[in-house]
């Protein structure tokens, strides 16, 4: 049993960067822009919220100043792609060249540094419930942020009128730019929406995954949470559980080359990856003629005034 | 106040000449502040990136070698975006052509066998890199998977399995327990240009492959297909031409040209097959390709340029102590400015200045 | 809530006023210096070519475009607008030509974006009922956009202005996507909105219908203002001319063309369509000989777009017997191989489909003539004569453009066009399947293309024509088919084809006692 409970605590944290950076992205994507950047600013997150929290030994000053680095990078991207109307694709690919190098540069001061990591909630009589109690009451406040936060996605784009007027632009831009929306602006604030979740979701590895910062340390976590986006079909819902089966995936892989079955360790270490491109194929085979994806998605707009 | 794009009647060829000189200009301005805030002097900073390399002839050669590989790698990229197929699975497939080749390097080592090793290993790399580049572009052609996803993962992949070869089935017995092969035999070896230098033949491969895409994209049917079907895809059917086909064709060649630079990588200027085979030249390799605005001519200055960088950037921390993380940097910020200056070829920019202020808001 | 009843002042001083509106595009005037005046319970008309400056002049007017100099008067007092929604508020509503859709959101969802949102979207479902209600305009709310006719697109974008209970209306081009009958159903909406006091902007290059339907016409040119008078005392060749500035040629259709042997042939031609959104062909037959012009009428988006690709080779079709090309089974050869069999194409879509917008004249020409002429030797393409298809095309089709060779997309739609028909008649084919050969473009251009499309006729090629335009049709065709729900009907002799038969064909209604009859006979 205290195998079972420590597997699942930790696919709950690995799975939480990843549906933190998607949920972002989906919002970015919801709105028409693609932001092929997630990686880029996940890793500069990584490296701020670690110099953050060192500096200051806060854990909660660290997760701002990544979700600060990551804001700030995807406004580059915006203004790159939204102000210049340039292709989003090779945008995107700049913005992850730029955050691998300035994660390196921001944590170069901070390698080999440890701090005490994101404390886990502790409410007591409800996380001493044998079995269930550390998984429900028992994590750090991001697992349970990230929740609150798909939630809130759901809720906003269905729910309430901008998330409907964000859909719309994500639908048809020239339609809603003709009914006299901005959508560069809306647009605008997705974006800087997915960077954000995309540098808090880099912040959680050093603050609460693993106590220190290597670069490169997301290790192409922000890939895979694009790919997840397109494993949901875009839709908040599916998000979750296609997180939580690549967490699950990632540490299984982990435990199996922990246990020592006789497979390389780099082929298990592969599995994430691998895992990723069948999913990406499955999933858009099914969807064969019908896609699912915002009509204007990746697409330029410059209005006319 | 407020920045507004104007669509130009027609792009601007001026500007398409003279958009990667604002780049880098812009790029040189925004590295100074950044070396300021490093506490680096810009001046004697720059002069060591850019000016010093230029200056003996230990760098020019390493330049030359260094942009070798970039500049192959970006031709072959550059078909794929011309075509708006969009490979950035580039290092994964220099890794894999570099694995492939070291197989007949390896398996040949201390035999007697003779000189048809190297063009072998050369050939071995290069389809290994096509076969590679043609998973992903299978995906998207057949299952309509995103190329860009599916192609980065398996840079991954690929250098696990180099990571896996070397420190196991490959390793050499006498390396101290280093992840590494043994050195490879003369015969499986790129020879060398220069005596005494490090100049070797795959800067000829490269300079005519950069001329028989020049040929292919100004001159023939099939380099005009490649560009209309990536700048107007629906007209490229009407015009009877096939954008599948094309995207495997253009991942095939582009995956075979990053095989055949990372073989030659390997059998050159390294000598055996090792973990960090590449700095990165893959992803590099884009850079180069869009600062040489997808043109053969374009991308082989380009790749000069980038190597210039990166000896620059070896110096700089050596002289200066300024991380190696800074080319990186640089060359991010590069390809923001060329990417924002493109945009000027097609569009005029023009500030407006709200003149009215008008109480209720837009939408 | 239909309160808007004219009170003394709105009569005395117009609802809406521009005084010197002039809107410029660099060194282009798109509106140049336009003074108009629009009255409560009035329906004016607002005529002009292609390009005269009317978009320009109704997105102005509904604050989405910002005027360069002049001003707009709104009930007498000056009026600046920030933007469509400062319109609306104000009581100005429009209707788009290319509508302002969401296709992948609900009909509710799209009338609730065009509103500002004041109320739950439970009470504005209810008002969507009731307003579509009273107007005989209904709708489900429920339904996804895409799922719909043009026609009811077009529904949720009045009921969606009306919903604002505007005192101004704006209606770009509203029946050009619309049959005869359901033409008529919207003009009793107009009359209906008139007698409640409302004013009605009308754009629209029907004259038969601006002079039954308009008390006052402002006609435009080249961003001017060139008159303003009552339709219904001009004649629609009076109007033509004001528009156009001179006189129109007439279109000749020439000795008479001799009819020979089938060059185009269907055969029970079926497809699924290869996007979920599109239209399922089913049993569509038709013969075409030599000399003969065969129009192919039909509101949009009932399977034309897929004939076209079918008939081109842009699709495939599993069984070669369904398309014949001079003889040749061809429905399995690709649209190069059916270019080689004589068959030449013109796209509706000039920009992205006929051309590669941003790639040169000469690069368009290598396009489509790349298979069939000496364009391509070895793999080598031959400059000298790519571009003389260009000089060709330009003589003989009198293409005006600033330089020798430039880019598809800085020449004007007319000039676009006639370089592309050009492109095609030029390689003498002996089967031409040309989709709205003269959509958007000015009347001195159509006038030529026509001609050309009869010219080619009467040198023994045949020609399928599909358009909307039942006019055009009537002036060029031999005879008419009408295309509803990816089915074709049998052809009618144009000079039995009434707009009241082809409309109701359009509409669908007798396709049911077709079948009967087609099963009895069978």
């Amino acid at each position: 049993m205290e195998l079972v409970e420590a597997i699942i605590l930790s696919v709950l944290a690995a799975s939480t960067p990843l549906l933190i950076a998607a949920t972002g992205e989906l919002v970015t994507e919801r709105a028409g822009v693609l932001n092929l950047g997630v990686e880029g600013m996940m890793i500069v997150g990584a490296a701020c919220g670690f110099g953050g929290a060192w500096l200051s030994g806060s854990t909660i000053i660290g997760a701002l100043c990544g979700i600060i680095a990551g804001a700030l990078l995807s406004l580059i991207f915006a203004m790159m792609t939204l102000g210049l109307a340039v292709n989003q694709v090779a945008s995107g690919l700049a913005l992850t060249i730029l955050g691998i190098g300035l994660s390196g540069l921001i944590g170069a001061g901070f390698v080999g540094e440890r701090i005490t990591p994101a404390p886990h909630l502790h409410i007591p009589g409800l996380t001493d419930i044998p079995l269930i109690g550390r998984i429900l009451f028992g994590e750090d406040p991001f697992i349970y942020l990230s929740l609150a936060l798909i939630v809130a996605v759901w809720w906003f784009l269905y729910r309430t009128r901008p998330g409907l007027v964000l859909r719309a632009c994500g639908d048809n831009h020239v339609s809603a730019h003709a009914l006299g929306y901005p959508v560069l602006r809306i647009r605008t604030f997705a974006v800087m929406f997915g960077g954000a979740c995309a540098g808090l979701a880099g912040a959680y590895l050093p603050l609460a995954y693993t106590p220190f910062f290597i670069p490169g340390m997301t290790a192409g976590r922000g890939w895979i949470a694009l790919a997840l986006v397109v494993f949901a079909s875009w839709l908040p819902g599916r998000l979750v559980i296609g997180a939580y089966l690549f967490g699950a995936v990632t540490i299984l892989q982990l435990h199996a080359q922990g246990a020592g079955v006789g497979i390389p360790s780099q082929f298990m270490s592969a599995l994430p990856y691998l895992a990723t491109v069948i999913v990406l194929v499955l999933i858009s085979r099914a969807r064969t003629g019908g896609s699912t994806a915002p009509a204007a998605l990746g697409t330029v707009f410059v209005p006319d005034r | 106040m407020q920045l507004v794009l104007e669509k130009r009647a027609e792009r601007s060829n001026t500007i398409a000449l003279v958009s990667p000189l604002i780049a880098i200009g812009l790029t040189i301005v925004t590295m100074s502040i950044l070396f300021v805030i490093l506490g680096k002097n810009p001046i004697s900073a720059l002069i060591v990136y850019f000016i010093d390399p230029l200056t003996d002839a230990y760098s020019l050669q390493e330049i030359a070698v260094k942009a070798s590989p970039l500049v192959m790698i970006a031709i072959g990229l550059s078909l794929c975006y011309l075509a708006n197929a969009w490979n950035i699975g580039a290092e994964g497939q220099f890794l894999i052509g570099a694995v492939a080749g070291s197989w007949l390097a390896v398996k040949t080592q201390g035999t007697d066998a003779g000189f048809w090793v190297l063009p072998a290993m050369l050939l071995l790399g290069a389809v290994a890199g096509a076969l590679y580049a043609l998973i992903p572009a299978i995906c998207k052609v057949r299952f309509g998977a995103s190329e860009i996803l599916t192609s980065l993962m398996l840079v991954y992949v690929a250098d696990l399995l180099l990571d896996y070869l070397v420190r196991g089935p490959w390793r050499d017995p006498a390396g101290f327990n280093f992840p590494t092969t043994a050195e490879f035999d003369p015969v499986a070896t790129v020879p060398i240009l220069v005596e005494g230098g490090r100049l070797h033949l795959g800067a000829i491969i490269t300079l005519l492959i950069v001329a028989a895409a020049a040929v292919l994209l100004g001159r023939t049917i099939k380099g005009f297909e490649i560009r209309v079907v990536g700048a107007a895809p629906r007209a490229a059917r009407f015009g009877g031409f096939n954008a599948n086909q094309l995207i495997l064709l253009t991942f095939a060649v582009s995956g075979a040209l990053a095989g055949l630079a990372g073989i030659i990588e390997v059998a050159g200027p390294v000598g055996h097959l090792q973990p960090g085979i590449s700095p990165g030249y893959g992803f590099t390799a884009i850079i180069v390709a869009f600062l040489g605005r997808l043109n053969p001519i374009g991308i082989l200055i380009a790749g000069l340029f980038l190597a210039l960088t990166f000896i620059g950037g070896e110096q700089a921390q050596i002289a200066m102590k300024i991380p190696l993380d800074v080319t990186k940097v640089f060359q991010g910020i590069l390809l923001f400015y060329v990417l924002a200056c493109d945009s000027l070829i097609l569009y005029r920019f023009r500030l407006v200045f709200a003149s009215r202020q008008v109480s209720s808001g837009t939408g | 809530m239909l309160n808007s009843a004219p009170d003394l002042h709105s009569t005395e001083t117009p609802l809406l006023q521009t005084v010197g509106l002039t809107k410029r595009y660099g060194d282009f005037l798109a509106n140049d210096r336009v003074d108009i005046e629009i009255w409560p319970r009035q329906i004016h008309a607002l005529l002009g070519e292609n390009g005269a400056g009317k978009s320009t002049l109704v997105k102005t007017i509904y604050g989405l475009i910002q005027p360069s100099e002049g001003e707009m008067l709104w009930q007498g007092k000056r009026m600046i607008l920030s933007g469509p929604s400062e319109a609306r508020s104000r009581g100005i509503g429009m209707v788009f030509q290319h509508f302002s859709l969401f296709d992948n959101l609900t009909v509710a969802e799209n009338v609730a974006l065009g509103l500002d949102g004041k109320e739950t979207f439970k009470d504005m479902s209810a008002r969507l009922e009731q307003v579509s209600n009273v107007y005989g305009l209904p709708l489900d709310p429920k339904r996804e956009v895409w799922q719909l006719s043009v026609g009811e697109r077009q529904r949720i974008e009045i009921v969606r202005a009306l919903m604002q209970d505007p005192k101004f209306l704006i209606l770009d081009e509203p029946t050009a996507v619309l049959t005869p009958q359901e033409a008529d159903q919207l003009f009793i909406v107009l009359d209906r909105l008139k007698a409640e006091g409302r004013a009605i902007l009308y754009i629209s290059h029907k004259l038969e219908e601006v002079k039954r339907l308009c008390d006052t016409a402002t006609i435009l040119r080249l961003g001017k203002k060139v008159a303003t008078c009552n339709p219904k005392a001009e004649t629609a060749s009076s109007l033509a001319r004001m528009m156009v500035g001179t006189e129109i040629k007439e279109v000749r259709a020439g000795a008479e063309r001799k009819i020979t042997v089938p060059r185009l042939v269907v055969n029970d031609l079926s497809l699924e369509p290869d996007d979920p959104h599109g239209v399922r062909l089913q049993h569509i037959s038709l013969e075409l000989k030599g000399g003969e012009i065969l129009g192919i009428a039909g509101v949009a988006g009932n399977g034309q777009d897929e004939l076209f690709a079918a008939l081109s080779g842009e699709r495939l079709s599993q069984d070669p017997g369904t398309v014949v090309i001079e003889g040749v089974a061809a429905g399995h050869l690709s649209i190069t191989q059916r270019r080689k069999l004589g068959a030449a194409f013109v796209p509706e879509e000039r920009l992205g489909h006929g051309t590669a917008p941003r790639m040169k004249l000469s690069e368009n020409a290598l396009l489509t003539g790349h298979a069939a002429s000496g364009m391509v030797q070895r793999g080598f393409i031959n400059t000298t004569a790519t571009l003389k298809t260009v000089d060709r095309a330009t003589e003989a089709f009198d293409v005006r453009k600033a330089k020798r060779d430039p880019e598809a997309a800085s020449l004007s739609g007319g000039n676009l066009q006639k370089f592309i028909v050009g492109r095609e008649i030029l390689r003498n084919p002996a089967v031409l399947v040309v989709s709205q050969p003269t959509w958007g473009v000015d009347a001195g251009a159509a006038a030529v293309i026509r001609q050309a499309v009869l010219d080619l006729a009467a040198a023994g090629a045949a020609v399928l024509v599909t358009s909307q335009d039942l006019d055009e049709l009537a002036e060029i065709t031999d005879r008419i088919a009408v295309m509803f729900h990816g089915r074709l009907s049998q052809p009618l002799a144009t000079s039995e084809a009434s707009r009241e038969k082809l409309g109701l064909l359009m509409g669908g209604s007798s396709l049911d006692e077709r079948e009967a009859a087609h099963a009895v006979g069978a």
